[in-house]
């Protein structure tokens, strides 16, 4: 489903955000990017729909080469979904208008199917109420359900997360992973870069462990939780899990 | 001392001054300031644009009106811009654009310079993060500035736009230089005809001042609306 050749990344001309990275997610796999900050992994993660370009290597979305200059990327985008660290819903719009936006200019539906979906995936994230209120009105983690749901209702082959517990406040991050759990379980495509360790035993298939810009490990969970093969992936291990 | 002056002349041309004087004003504010701010926007995002010569245009547009007094710019359109139709066109003679005409598109051109910067800071102060969710969404760059950038930078910047605006309605008044019949130039017609040069330009500079006082006043009332909600 998603494939990363060698991908190299560069900001300016001196700083090397992301070195030689390999990896890929299979169709219904769930897959935790985790490391310290500054290690490139929400680089990454935005590279794989685009959003960062990249300078060599390549990333292959569901058979289509990412960094061809002749892909039609918002075409492309659409298919993906992304939910970022500061949630990003638009300020000016009702909850439920966020959902239907794009569904209508992007894919063309008609306002009644926008709404209808809308509402349904505002139910699933248990906001239903709330669809007349702007953003603003909503807490952390009710926003970021929002953002969940408005990526949903593109009907996405595949689920990028970047970050999306960071910003929240303790007590507000259970109800959003819950939601990424259901999501996961029900078998969707999603690469998350998180520091959920919780999260990531529960759910994800394989943990792929970054500093400085490399992909230091990349194991199937019970290996990475259980005997992490490089020293770098242990220290930060202890560090995360010793509190 | 008031007592040589007579302001009955005032009463007798209200309906001259305002009819036609003032609804030419308002008229020519209105549009220059809908075309303005259109224009402006344009110019904002070439500015903004990855393109370094699109840019580059842009900015030097925006340096080259800036440094221009209105007045000077008013006069040498209405005088210049038949001769360069005439040259466009090939045409035998001057082409005649009507007074109203080339002041509007002066007024435009002009005051694109100007809501430009401020369409500017209004994008720039939108988050990075919104484009880039607009993209993840599928969004084009077009459908982006339409339905996200946009409507917030313009709400954002709805107090200063209005503020430009206000300062727009007290420069149409230069349109005297083509003896157009705008408020000023309606008043002064007046003046002239009945001799009553103080009564009249201290009506025209009342009536200016309270028009401008009243609205200053509603965009402060609006701009801690705005606050709030945000």
């Amino acid at each position: 489903m998603i494939e990363i050749n060698h991908v190299s990344k560069w900001y300016g001309s001196t700083f090397q955000a992301l070195k030689d990275c390999t990896t890929k997610v299979a169709k219904g796999e769930v897959v935790v990017v985790c490391g310290p900050s500054g290690s490139g992994k929400s680089t990454l993660i935005k590279c794989v729909n685009a959003l960062e370009p990249i300078q060599e290597g390549d990333i292959i979305l569901d058979g289509i080469k990412v960094n061809d200059p002749k892909t039609d990327l918002p075409k492309l985008r659409a298919r993906v979904g992304m939910v970022f660290q500061h949630f990003e819903l638009f300020p000016h719009l009702k909850i439920i208008e966020n959902l239907c936006l794009a569904q209508e200019k992007v894919l063309g539906r008609s306002h009644d199917e926008a709404m209808a979906k809308g509402a349904k995936l505002l139910d699933r994230v248990g906001l239903k109420v709330h669809a007349n209120k702007y953003p603003a009105e909503l807490s952390g983690g009710q926003q970021q359900r929002v953002a969940i749901a408005r990526a949903l209702a593109m009907d996405p082959i595949a689920m990028l997360f970047d970050e999306p517990t960071s910003a929240l406040d303790p007590e507000m991050i259970s109800e959003v992973l819950d939601v990424m759990v259901d999501l996961a379980r029900e078998g969707m495509t999603m690469m998350v870069v998180t520091h959920e360790m919780g999260f990531a035993r529960k759910v994800a298939h394989r943990v792929i462990f970054m500093d400085q810009g490399e992909i230091v490990e990349d194991a199937q969970k019970d290996d990475f939780f259980g005997k992490p093969r490089s020293d770098r992936a242990q220290k930060f291990l202890s560090k995360i899990l010793s509190h | 001392m008031f007592a040589t002056f007579d302001f009955d002349v005032i009463r007798r041309s209200l309906g001259y001054l305002f009819l036609d004087g003032m609804a030419f004003t308002l008229t020519l504010t209105a549009l220059s300031a809908l075309g303005g701010i259109i224009f402006g926007t344009l110019i904002a995002l070439m500015r903004l644009s990855g393109f370094k010569v699109l840019g580059r245009i842009a900015g030097l547009y925006v340096d080259f009106m800036r440094s221009l007094p209105l007045v000077l710019v008013i006069f040498w359109f209405y005088f210049l811009v038949p001769y360069v139709g005439q040259w466009l066109t090939g045409a035998s003679r001057p082409i005649s654009v009507g007074a109203f005409t080339s002041a509007l598109v002066t007024f435009i051109m002009f005051e694109a310079a100007y809501f430009s910067e401020i369409m500017r800071a209004g994008i720039q102060s939108i988050s990075k993060g919104q484009p880039a969710a607009a993209n993840a969404l599928g969004m084009t760059y077009a459908q982006t500035m339409r339905y996200v950038v946009l409507p917030q930078a313009f709400r954002n910047m709805l107090p200063v736009l209005l503020t430009q605006t206000i300062v727009l309605f007290q420069d149409t008044s230069l349109v005297y230089v083509l003896s157009m019949p705008d408020f000023l130039g309606a008043a002064s017609k007046v003046a002239q005809r009945d001799g009553r040069l103080v009564e009249m330009y201290l009506f025209a500079a009342v009536v200016y001042f309270t028009i401008s006082c009243v609205a200053s006043f509603g965009v402060r009332r609006l701009q801690a609306r705005i606050s709030i909600v945000r």
